[in-house]
This record gives C-alpha cells, sequence and structure tokens, in this order.
C-alpha cells in the first residue's frame, strides 16, 4: 500500500469523437480514450453517466471495433424509448462530449484468431455488437479460420452492419452470413425469415468446413435462451458455447 | 466529472438510497446473466456434495436434501452488472444445517461453491456460515427456474450475485482461497457491492 505507484481510478474520461447512424434504432458512438486502451475482440466496457446533482448511472456496452482498429473504440448502442442511459446517447450526446469509461472488462466471452476455429456467431440485434468485433478482427488478422454469423433482426433496416456484413461475406474468404428477419420475407437466397430454431443452426453450421469449436451466442436474455437450447440440439457441446446477455 | 446534459438520470425513492450500493441501481425485473447455455438439471439426476479438498464428506439426492431444515431469507441482491433488487424472497436450506446434519465443523476457511455446469465461485467460509448464506430451493414459494439456476442455487445476498452459483451441486472446503470462474476472468476475488468491488484490481 506505501510504494508503487499511486491508484489510479478505474474511471477514465473518453470524448466522442464521432456519432453514425446504423439504423433506425441503432447508433454508433466513437471514443477516444485517454488512456492506452488495450482490449479483446468480445469485451465490453462500463459507461458512467453523472448528473448536476451527484447522481449515476451506469450500463454495460460491448465493443464493436476489432483490437487493430486504431486509437477510437466504438460503441453501438440501441435507443430503448424508457431507458435512462441509451434515450441519452441518442438524443443529447454531442460530437466533442465526454463521458465516463472503464474497461475492457469480460475475460470469458472474447475470441482471437489464435483461439481457432471453426466459428460460430449468433447474434440477435444489438446483440451482434461483440461478434462483430469478432468479425472485424478475424478480417485484420487476414484469420483463415472459418467463420459463419446467424443474425437475427427484425427487419432488413434494423440489421446493424448490414453493408459491411455483406462486404465481408462477398470476399468469400471463409466468412460467412446468415440473416434472419422475423418479421419480413428473407432477401438474400439463403436466408431466412423467422426466429432461430435448431434446423437453421444445423444448416448454417453446414456451411462451415466442420463442426464449430468455438460458439458464441449474444442478445436479450429471451434470444440466448432459444438460440443456445437450439445450438445445443443441433449438437453442438454445451462447453463449447458461450453466452453473453443483454438482461431484459 | 458531470456529464453534459443528464439530468433526468432515474434517481430512486429517497427512502431507497440507503439500500442502494454505489454504482448501483434498481431494478424490477429480474434479468438473467450466465456465461452458457442453461443446463436443465431434473431434480431425479440432482445430487449435492459436501467435500473437503478432493474428499466427499456426505453427499444427498433431491429428496434426502429437501427433508433438511427450510429457512426463509428475504434480501436485497446486488449484480455486478449495476442492477439492485429489493427485497427477493428465498427458501433453502442454510450452509450451517447441511454442516450440522454432515456432523461436522467447517475444516478450511475458504470453500468453492461447484456447479453441474462445471461454474465455480469462490467465497471466505465465514461469508456463507452464520446464517449469512443457504442454498436456495424455492424463489417466492416457487421451485426456482433453471433460468435462475434452479433447481437449487447458492444465495450469499451480500456479495455480488455471480457469488450466488446457480445450478449448484455441490460446496468444496479448500486450504486456500482458490479463484473460481468469473473470478479468473477479471471479476474481484471477494466481491463486496459496497465497496465497489467488482473487478481485479478494484479494491
Ligand atoms: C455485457 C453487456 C453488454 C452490453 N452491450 C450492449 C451493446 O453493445 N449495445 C446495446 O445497445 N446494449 C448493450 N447492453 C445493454 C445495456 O447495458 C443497457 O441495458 C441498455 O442500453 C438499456 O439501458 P437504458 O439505461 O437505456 O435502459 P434502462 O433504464 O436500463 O431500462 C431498460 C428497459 O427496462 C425498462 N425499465 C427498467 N427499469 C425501469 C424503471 N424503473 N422504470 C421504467 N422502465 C424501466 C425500460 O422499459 C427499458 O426499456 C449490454 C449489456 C451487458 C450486460
Amino acid at each position: 500500500m506505501s510504494d508503487g505507484p499511486a491508484a489510479q481510478s478505474p474511471w477514465q474520461t473518453v470524448t466522442i469523437t464521432g456519432i453514425e447512424k446504423r439504423t433506425p434504432r441503432v447508433t454508433s458512438f466513437f471514443l477516444q480514450p485517454s488512456r492506452p486502451f488495450a482490449y479483446r475482440a468480445g469485451q465490453h466496457v462500463d459507461v458512467r453517466l453523472t448528473a448536476p446533482d451527484g447522481y449515476q448511472a451506469r450500463r454495460s456496452y460491448s465493443i464493436a471495433s476489432a483490437p487493430e482498429s486504431g486509437e477510437t473504440i466504438e460503441l453501438a448502442i440501441e435507443r430503448l424509448d424508457d431507458g435512462e442511459v441509451s434515450p441519452f446517447f441518442h438524443e443529447v450526446a454531442a460530437v466533442g462530449d465526454e463521458v465516463e469509461l472503464r474497461g475492457p472488462l469480460g475475460g470469458h466471452f472474447v475470441w482471437s484468431d489464435s483461439d481457432g476455429g471453426p466459428l460460430l456467431l449468433v447474434g440477435g440485434g444489438s446483440g451482434v455488437v461483440p461478434l462483430m468485433a469478432m468479425i472485424r478482427h478475424r478480417a485484420a488478422r487476414k484469420s483463415a479460420v472459418p467463420a459463419a454469423l446467424v443474425f437475427s433482426a427484425r427487419i432488413w433496416d434494423e440489421v446493424i452492419f448490414r453493408d459491411e456484413l455483406i462486404g465481408l461475406h462477398d470476399r468469400r474468404d471463409g466468412f460467412d452470413l446468415v440473416l434472419t428477419l422475423t418479421r419480413e420475407a428473407a432477401r438474400r437466397p439463403a436466408d431466412y425469415s423467422r426466429r432461430v430454431d435448431a434446423a437453421m443452426m444445423v444448416q448454417s453450421m453446414a456451411r462451415l468446413p466442420a463442426p464449430p469449436r468455438h460458439a458464441f451466442v449474444c442478445g436479450s436474455n429471451a434470444f440466448v435462451s432459444v438460440a443456445a437450447q437450439a445450438l445445443i440440439d443441433a449438437g453442438v457441446p454445451a462447453g463449447f458455447i458461450r453466452t453473453e446477455r443483454y438482461g431484459v | 466529472m458531470v456529464t453534459r446534459g443528464f439530468f433526468s438520470g432515474r434517481r430512486p425513492p429517497t427512502d431507497a438510497d440507503a439500500r442502494i450500493p454505489p454504482g448501483q441501481y434498481l431494478e424490477q425485473g429480474f434479468p438473467v446473466l450466465s456465461a452458457g447455455p442453461t443446463p436443465r438439471v431434473r431434480t431425479e439426476d440432482w445430487s449435492f456434495t459436501l467435500k473437503h479438498g478432493p474428499r466427499p464428506i456426505k453427499k444427498w439426492n433431491w429428496t434426502e436434501f429437501n427433508a433438511l431444515p427450510l429457512t426463509k431469507m428475504t434480501r436485497d441482491i446486488h449484480c455486478v452488472t449495476a442492477w439492485t433488487k429489493f427485497d427477493t424472497a428465498w427458501q433453502g436450506v442454510l450452509v450451517d444445517d447441511i454442516l450440522a446434519d454432515a456432523g461436522i465443523e467447517p475444516p478450511t476457511a475458504f470453500t468453492l461453491a461447484l456447479s453441474f455446469d462445471g461454474y465455480t465461485t469462490n467465497v471466505p467460509t465465514k461469508d456463507i456460515t452464520a446464517g449469512k448464506a443457504m442454498v436456495a430451493l424455492l424463489y417466492e414459494g416457487k421451485p426456482i427456474t433453471s433460468d435462475h439456476g434452479g433447481p437449487a442455487r447458492l444465495l450469499v445476498p451480500h456479495l455480488y450475485f455471480w457469488k450466488s452459483a446457480k445450478w449448484l451441486n455441490g460446496l468444496q472446503f479448500t486450504e486456500r482461497d482458490e479463484p473460481g470462474f468469473w473470478e479468473l476472468r477479471g471479476y474481484h476475488i471477494y466481491g463486496d457491492p459496497w465497496r465497489e468491488q467488482r473487478y481485479t484490481g478494484d479494491p
């Protein structure tokens, strides 16, 4: 306690350097940390807002950017109309504003290309965010690990990172994108328009050259329960499946 | 640091303030968090083993375990993802009563909680004895759903809720404080919400 560096607050101030609307309900915020920030694909940060009277609200957000993507980190935040923190980001936050952040956090829901594969990613709505970091990491590393993303969204226009994901799929370098729309007809030939189920998992796994060694499932609690069960029913060993639940 | 333009926060009623640890907010629902798929453990297949190191001391099946004295505990719980929920009502078997049934005093100062899915979490033995913790079997009078860790979960309400291991199948006394699953993955070794011991490196 007496010697060694002075204890540093785990919180740091970050500056919003960019804001980009991704879908009608999801916006990306690019943050510039004030201290070096090394992270792994799949990790999250905690964000803290403080009112003038000292009241604080904090929430967790996954990092969407790849560790290789430079100094700024990207968060993609979905607006919940009656929420406390997400509407602040959507309505108030502007470029140049500062918020407090701590992290990176979480050492379980992480993947790096040295972990190998095949990799099966299953995301619902904003649950795609940490999976996006893995996909971007894979692309940045020019990794040969076979990977597939099954991404469930309500409609085509709510497919977060849609153009980027389709672009990565079209490279045909071992990454496959499977979209499933729950409230609209499928648009791409091999896509689905229903909720995720075991049959969809079996077919999506068949796009990989071998059964997945690592499966990551992220989204709302209800989505994760259904998707993780679908993977088990499709024959993926429970020990290969990692989940991240956004709560409600 | 005051955040520009953040006024509207959802402040808890002032009488609730004293019950909400730093950095937490009040939640009415009951969010679910876990590292992997939800194991569905049937009570026919359920068992609970008390161990000292690798050596089993006593094992109970579901019927035997349910014959142990049941105690009610209504407590506030605090999740590391920052929600706090007031007055959650549990019923189960106090760790003290498990030890009494096995006819032992706690043999070591540390304990690992063991789960069906391989999850472990460490707690000092003094944090789960003297009426502080139980193996919960009922939530609000009903069997605990598998989402929330049923058939049986540990309840250590004064620590962050990841310490209240779901799908519990045993307690193992250890000589040293051995980090469990989340503790090896960046979470605090002890996890006191009132000292905000969320992550490794927090005081
Ligand atoms: C590890 C992790 C990573 C995450 N990553 C992301 C991410 O990348 N992107 C993302 O968008 N989200 C992410 N989340 C979810 C995020 O942390 C927040 O939960 C989310 O943004 C909602 O916060 P909020 O303050 O806007 O809403 P909250 O105020 O928390 O409310 C959430 C919902 O609950 C209801 N609610 C709860 N309490 C009350 C109350 N007292 N009164 C009225 N309504 C209430 C509201 O209707 C609202 O719709 C992540 C969560 C975790 C745990």
